[in-house]
């Protein structure tokens, strides 16, 4: 099977020259989706979406026409799109922004269409100046060509977008954080119940919130018919999966593959995609869908990559970010820069996430720099379960969001898996590997 | 032992009435004045049954599980909750097992609401486990110096770590540092290290008074509290965030490090700072007050209080005190004794009264008295001085027969009243928690406000509708409102699409009114103190034709509304009635002859002073150079009367100028009662001694003594027993009453005149009253802890008072017992005035600006001014005008400016404000370095003045 060929949908421009731009994208059949879908019903598009049962590609894996369906009725109805994009080693979204932001605004016209809505935002990650300008100028020449503003294709139907750059903080990519941030608020995320926009959104109004990669399917959806969609993949995971692969492999990078018809072998051994692991290392351990997700082993290498089959070991798909770590990597280093990430991020709203993560911080600290007590195994998973009651997956939590919950998996995974390696760090009195290639102290931001 | 507990302990003795603590068994209320309104019977859809730890309680469908918990007495921990404001769920120290279709799930109990049939455990092991595991997350990076932290004793982290925490630390880290502390504003200090980052102090600042100048900022566990850049919290309301700080993070300046909780004196009083009457808790140590704490009075304050009623008490400052007894020698006041400054004063007043009879003599001021002094006050002018000439306001208020006569509202009842029409008063600098209230009623109720005033205020940022009306035309924009037909034109400045939506507002309100409460309710006030009161007279008789209107009175100052109602003007008398329809009453009842004819106002007075024609004048804590709006005028009066006796707490200006000064006892040093701006009556406690000083009743009696009338008073328990027997206006309201369950929330008087219950009592919630209840909870045996939760008190109302019959004062037994007068009516509404063509307009020249004066709160007063924290807080005089009349001036923004008048001229900054209407120049009432009663005549019905670019011209 050669990888390289098989279905592309959203990612189907991305090499074309000067993708990002309108001529580029029209000439390779762009704003066609619109233009039909505005010949169809909200109804029939929703139908069709339903059809493709697209799984919201953000992480958690909602069922996109489900959600829509979700929505109170009720006016104005405001679509956000989520290009907060912001965990280490995921960046799926990134490059769809950046190589193709017609597909994305096209896709989000679509959904507006389909739920009604007069105005949508497009939240950004700060940090991606690049897509932010990009974007920006694709919305420009969007509105310019007639895809956006008022009587869209000369219908009846008018939608504004805009482009909002988010100011830095990882926790707005939770999506009720991102509507808080979006009405100028500290980015907290919100307390449940009311549990979806759909029902309070922004500005108490019912909104739809979709990722980047999911809108961006819409439009070959709306060409190809949900039906052409479903019958790729496999189960719940239907259609095809951008993956972003990191971590210790030859070739990393973004692909996307047909959802479910991979396994973890095939991304990263395969030589049109991973192609082994650097230096010809052993594999150590697999981070199998973001940094929040619960480790995996070698043993779990013919496991496919869809959702189901990924939580049936024990772990999630996520948003769709895997890292290979090889033999030379520190498991008590590795966790640490984990939790160093989200503590970092954490907004410091609640109580477990603020305090509890960086206290885990310095207890991963202590334990790599050779200061670590064996008791300190058991406060670890202790200070975990208080975070997340059970350390069990998919994880309880004391927190009002899953950030704080998103720090035990690397915890106790890699506890479970690599003790003895902990217990080295300890008797030892140093981390029994070399150091980093990068500098192993980073400055405090 | 401290002494709160010896005073926790004695308030169970109804036999000893001084002191009053909020915690005491509830006494035997009297018939005659309670148990009304039938305890709400819960109907059956609004309640739910839950299973709290295994028991069955009922809880109302749709309330928070904390509050449903609480109600059953199941406490739950706690720190970011808080009653008055909407719950968050961040801390999450409050999370409790609910058992679930799906297994049983950790949920805030302060973000979910009960629904019927739950099951939830508070005390499971998986709860424990939750609330143990945050407190000890709580505690990471908390200092633990619980010894010098001023919190120590009282603190919620202190005290649900010992019942919720771990036992000992399992962290070996180093806990994050900060600088500390750093002063947030001029008052408050913060310490990041102790901060738990509940977020009240933000919460409070944003959601409550509507400052939101303190935010949180950084992430994990770097996030801090902080202020802006270059911008201090300076709040009204900050010290309530130091009160509500569940953690020693916010402390204020003024009782930093003065006391350990343990070692304070306590007792629960009203706050007399204005006229709103907060319910406070006053502490003490060594016989000096260090710090109040506001109480949660649901029909009042809701446990807020503003800055300048928190910490303007007595001993912040000594500053300008009178302690001793003083006595004029040339041009010096010397020390004297009792002894000798009576009968010195008792001599000049008896030499006036021998030369011009009772007209010649006056007294001025009453607003600082108790109810008990006001009373009595009123009865030694009538009776021992043969005058009527006593006015307790300043000639900066309202006609007493306005204020008296109209329908009254009570602030729950403006709160809950579709239309509030706020006329004159800025009332977030003089009322400041009924600005706290009325915010509240806009934002979270269904109340609309409408401003008629020539000025922003504080409140005009929550106005549906403004008027921003030409100064002087209040009556005429009062008609327009209205009238029955529409205005065709602008009237008073105010165009026609403005009236309209006004004329709306007031009809939809007829339409949305309950059947019990008002349907309108209208805050009257003096508009400027630079116009007379006539306009504003006019116009609150014109809005009582209104249907469905009531009224709140602005009046601010103190008690003044207890002194008006026990006759402290002219022409009225003790319980709200008047001079002509009641005499023939308490002439029988004080056998003693009354004055013939109403007396004079404090203008009349001082007018007449400066004529020479007032031989002794008494200042009753008052100080007509500073308050009285025509400062000219003022001094020619203290200037042109005889002699002058002074009674007062402080050496203000006029003191200065007496030849007797008697010192007073301020507000923590002696008891009695209060009457708010609604009529509401509540006892206040005495924490301190007050050393040589006299309560204002007793230097009354001395020197009615001296003048050889015996007034026979000797407790304010005996003179009040006095005036509930005598006044048609306080029957039923004993002090059993006022001390019994209802102390906390006092009594509107008429009782059952507005419809008014006293039901809900709060419960005794120790994260809203921290610094009270953990003192309490020290101290008091559970028992008393229950008070107000259930029982008669809780859940009854007042009742009207049976009308007593003409016989009732039967022990009365004068010679004319058998033909004893009728119980006089109380005032009713004023007649609509006729504008007197005769006061001038004043003399507006070519170019001039109407002058318009309100109070701010940090003022030139002596309450700020002789506080050591407070004094600074007064902002420089500017002027304010619209940005066109400056330009005009060719003015800059922050240039001096000369502001002169046919009486004076000031040297001030000017600031242009947009909206502030053109023709007008605002001024605020004498700042520090800007004396505004030294441009107005008193005497006119407007005041111009004309601005100059420059200094000091």
């Amino acid at each position: 099977m050669t990888f390289g060929e098989s279905t592309r949908i959203v990612t189907a421009r991305l090499h074309n020259e000067r993708s990002w731009t309108i001529s580029s994208y029209l000439a390779a059949g762009g704003y066609q989706g619109l233009r039909k879908a505005l010949t169809m019903t909200p109804k029939e598009i929703h139908d069709q979406v339903n059809t493709a049962n697209i799984l919201g590609r953000g992480g958690a894996g909602f069922e996109a026409g489900r959600k829509w369906g979700m929505l109170r009725q009720a006016q104005p109805v405001y679509l956000t799109i989520n290009g907060d994009e912001s965990e280490p080693a995921t960046f799926k979204d990134h490059a769809l922004i950046e190589g193709d932001p017609h597909q994305l605004i096209e896709g989000a016209v679509i959904a507006a269409y389909v739920i009604g809505a007069a105005q949508v935002f497009i939240f950004v990650r700060g940090e991606f100046p690049l897509a932010i300008e990009r974007l920006q100028a694709a919305l420009n020449e969007a509105y310019d060509y007639g895809a956006v503003g008022a009587n869209i294709f000369a219908s009846s139907f008018s939608v504004d977008v805009v482009v909002h750059p988010g100011a830095g903080a990882y926790i707005c990519g939770e999506e009720t954080a991102l509507l808080e941030s979006l009405e100028g608020k500290r980015g907290y995320p919100r307390i449940k119940p009311p549990f979806f926009p759909a029902v309070m959104g922004l500005y108490g109004a019912p909104t739809i919130v979709n990722n980047v990669e999911t809108v961006s399917n819409l439009p070959w959806v709306v060409i190809n018919g949900g039906d052409n969609f479903a019958a790729l993949g496999e189960g719940r995971s239907k259609g095809t999966k951008l993956l972003a692969l990191a971590g210790h492999v030859k070739r990393p990078g973004n692909y996307e593959l047909e959802w479910a018809k991979v396994t973890f072998r095939d991304l990263i051994f395969d030589p049109a995609l991973g192609g082994g692991i650097r230096d010809d290392n052993e594999l150590k351990a697999i981070i199998p869908g973001g940094v929040s997700s619960p480790w995996i082993g070698p043993e779990h290498l013919d496991v496919s990559l869809s959702n189901e089959a990924i939580a049936g070991i024990g772990s999630m798909a996520g948003s769709g970010s895997v890292i290979p770590m090889d033999h030379t990597t520190c498991m008590v280093r590795a966790a640490w820069r984990i939790v160093r990430f989200f503590h970092r991020e954490s907004c410091g709203q609640c109580t477990p996430c603020r305090e509890g993560g960086g206290w885990l911080e310095k207890i991963l600290e202590r334990i790599e720099m050779g200061q670590g007590r064996e008791s300190d195994l058991d406060l670890l998973m202790d200070v975990c379960d208080n975070i997340s009651p059970g350390v069990s997956w998919p994880p309880a939590q004391t927190t009002i969001c899953v950030l704080g919950p998103s720090m035990p998996p690397s915890i106790a995974s890699g506890l479970a898996r690599f003790r003895d390696e902990y217990l080295a760090h300890i008797r030892e009195g140093r981390c029994p590997f070399p150091p980093d290639r990068l500098p192993r102290r980073l400055a405090r931001v | 032992m401290s002494e709160t507990n010896s005073a926790v302990s004695q308030v169970a003795d109804p036999a000893d009435p001084g002191v009053v603590v909020h915690l005491r068994k509830p006494p035997v209320v009297t018939a005659s004045a309670v148990g009304t309104a039938p305890p709400r019977t819960p109907s059956a859809s609004d309640t739910v049954t839950v299973t709290i730890d295994g028991r069955q309680v009922q809880a109302k469908a749709g309330e928070w599980i904390i509050d449903a918990a609480d109600q059953a007495g199941v406490y739950i921990p706690r720190f970011c909750y808080h009653p008055r404001m909407k719950p968050v769920g961040m801390c999450r120290m409050c999370l409790v097992e609910v058992e679930g279709p799906r297994g049983s799930t950790l949920m805030p109990a302060c973000f979910n609401p009960v629904s019927d049939g739950m099951t939830l455990h508070t005390r499971s092991p998986k709860a424990l486990k939750a609330q143990e595991g945050v407190l000890e997350f709580l505690l990471v990076n908390h200092p633990l110096d619980c010894p010098v932290c001023d919190k120590g004793g009282e603190c919620p982290l202190q005290d649900q770590t010992l019942t919720y925490g771990p036992g000992e630390t399992r962290f070996v880290e180093e806990k994050r540092h900060w600088d500390k502390p750093i002063a947030i504003s001029e008052l408050v200090y913060l310490d990041r290290e102790r901060c738990i980052q509940c977020g009240r102090c933000v919460r409070f600042a944003d959601e409550v008074a509507g400052d939101a100048l303190i935010d949180f900022a950084e992430r994990g566990d770097r996030t801090e509290v902080a202020v802006f850049p270059d911008s201090p919290y300076s709040s009204y309301f900050s010290g309530n965030v130091v009160q509500i700080c569940p953690v020693g993070a916010l402390t204020s300046k003024p009782y930093r490090f003065k006391a350990r909780p343990w070692d304070l004196e306590q007792v629960e009083t009203t706050c007399t700072s204005c006229a709103v009457g907060c319910r406070t808790v006053v502490q003490a140590t060594q016989g000096q007050v260090t710090r109040l704490i506001g109480v949660d009075s649901d029909p009042v304050n809701w446990g807020w209080l503003c800055d300048k009623g928190r910490f303007s008490y007595p001993d912040a400052s000594d500053a300008g005190r009178v302690s001793v007894p003083m006595i004029r020698e040339g041009d010096e006041l010397v020390e004297s004794t009792w002894a000798e400054a009576i009968a010195k004063a008792a001599s000049g007043i008896s030499a006036a009264l021998r030369f011009g009879g009772g007209s010649s003599v006056g007294v001025i001021g009453g607003a600082r008295l108790t109810n008990e002094d006001a009373y009595v006050w009123s009865k030694f002018a009538r009776v021992a001085l043969g005058t009527d000439n006593v006015d307790a306001q300043l000639g900066d208020g309202l006609p007493a027969q306005t204020v008296l006569g109209l329908p009254r509202a009570t602030i729950d009842q403006a709160a809950a009243a579709p239309l509030v029409i706020t006329v004159g008063s800025d009332v977030k600098d003089e009322l400041p928690v009924l600005y706290i209230r009325l915010r509240h009623a806009v934002l979270e109720g269904a109340t609309q406000l409408v401003e008629l005033n020539t000025t922003p205020t504080g409140l005009s940022p929550y106005a549906a509708d403004t008027a921003r009306y030409k100064p002087g035309e209040l009556a005429a924009l009062a008609v327009a409102i209205t009238s029955k037909s529409e205005p065709t034109g602008p009237v008073a400045g105010v165009d026609a699409s403005t009236i309209a939506s006004i004329r709306g507002h007031i009809s939809r309100a007829g339409r949305e009114a309950g059947p019990s409460g008002p349907a309108v309710v209208v805050l009257i006030a003096r508009p400027s103190l630079a116009e007379n009161d006539e306009q504003v007279a006019t116009a609150a008789r014109i809005l009582a034709e209104i249907p469905g209107v009531a009224f709140l009175s602005g009046l601010r100052r103190g008690n003044i509304h207890g002194a008006l109602d026990m006759g402290m003007a002219p022409g009225i008398l003790p319980g709200r009635v008047a001079l002509d329809t009641a005499r023939s009453y308490y002439e029988h009842h004080w056998a003693a002859e009354l004055p013939a004819e109403a007396g004079l106002d404090t203008s009349g007075m001082l007018v007449d002073a400066a004529r020479g024609h007032i031989g002794a004048l008494v200042l009753l804590g008052s100080d007509p150079l500073v308050d009285f709006p025509d400062a000219d005028g003022a001094l020619r009066g203290l200037v042109g009367a005889r002699f002058v006796v002074a009674v007062d707490t402080h050496l203000n200006e006029s003191v200065r100028r007496a030849d007797v000064v008697l010192p007073a006892a301020p507000w923590s040093q002696r008891r009695g009662t209060f009457t708010n701006l609604e009529g509401r009556v509540s006892w206040l406690g005495q924490v301190t001694s007050p050393g040589s000083a006299w309560p204002e009743w007793m230097i009354a009696v001395e020197l009615a003594a001296r003048l050889g009338v015996d007034l026979g008073y000797e407790s304010p328990e005996g003179i009040w027993a006095e005036i509930e027997k005598l006044s048609p206006l306080h029957r039923g309201v004993t002090h059993e009453v006022l001390s019994g369950p209802y102390g906390r929330d006092g009594v509107v008087v008429p009782v059952g005149a507005s419809g008014h219950s006293t039901a809900a009592v709060r419960p005794l919630d120790p994260m809203a009253d921290p610094g009270i209840s953990s003192a309490e909870r020290h101290k008091v045996a559970a028992s008393s802890l229950s008070y107000g939760r259930a029982g008669a008190g809780s859940s009854s109302a007042m009742k009207p008072a049976q009308p007593r019959t003409a016989q009732a004062p039967a022990s009365d037994s004068g010679p004319d017992a058998q033909v004893e007068p009728a119980t006089p009516p109380l005032v009713g509404l004023p007649p609509v005035p006729v504008p007197s063509p005769s006061k001038p307009a004043g003399s507006a020249v070519g170019g001039a600006l109407t002058l318009v004066t309100r109070r701010k709160m940090w003022d030139g007063g002596t309450a700020v001014q002789s506080s050591t924290y407070l004094s600074g807080l007064a902002p420089p005089p500017v002027l304010v005008a619209n940005p066109a009349e400056l330009a005009a001036l060719g003015v800059a923004e922050g240039e001096k400016v000369t502001v002169s008048s046919a009486k004076g001229s000031l040297t001030v900054a000017a600031s242009a404000d947009a909206g502030v209407a053109r023709g007008i120049a605002v001024i605020a009432w004498n700042l520090p370095g800007g004396r505004v009663g030294e441009l107005i005549d008193a005497g006119d019905r407007l005041n111009f003045v004309s601005v100059e670019p420059g200094g000091d011209k």
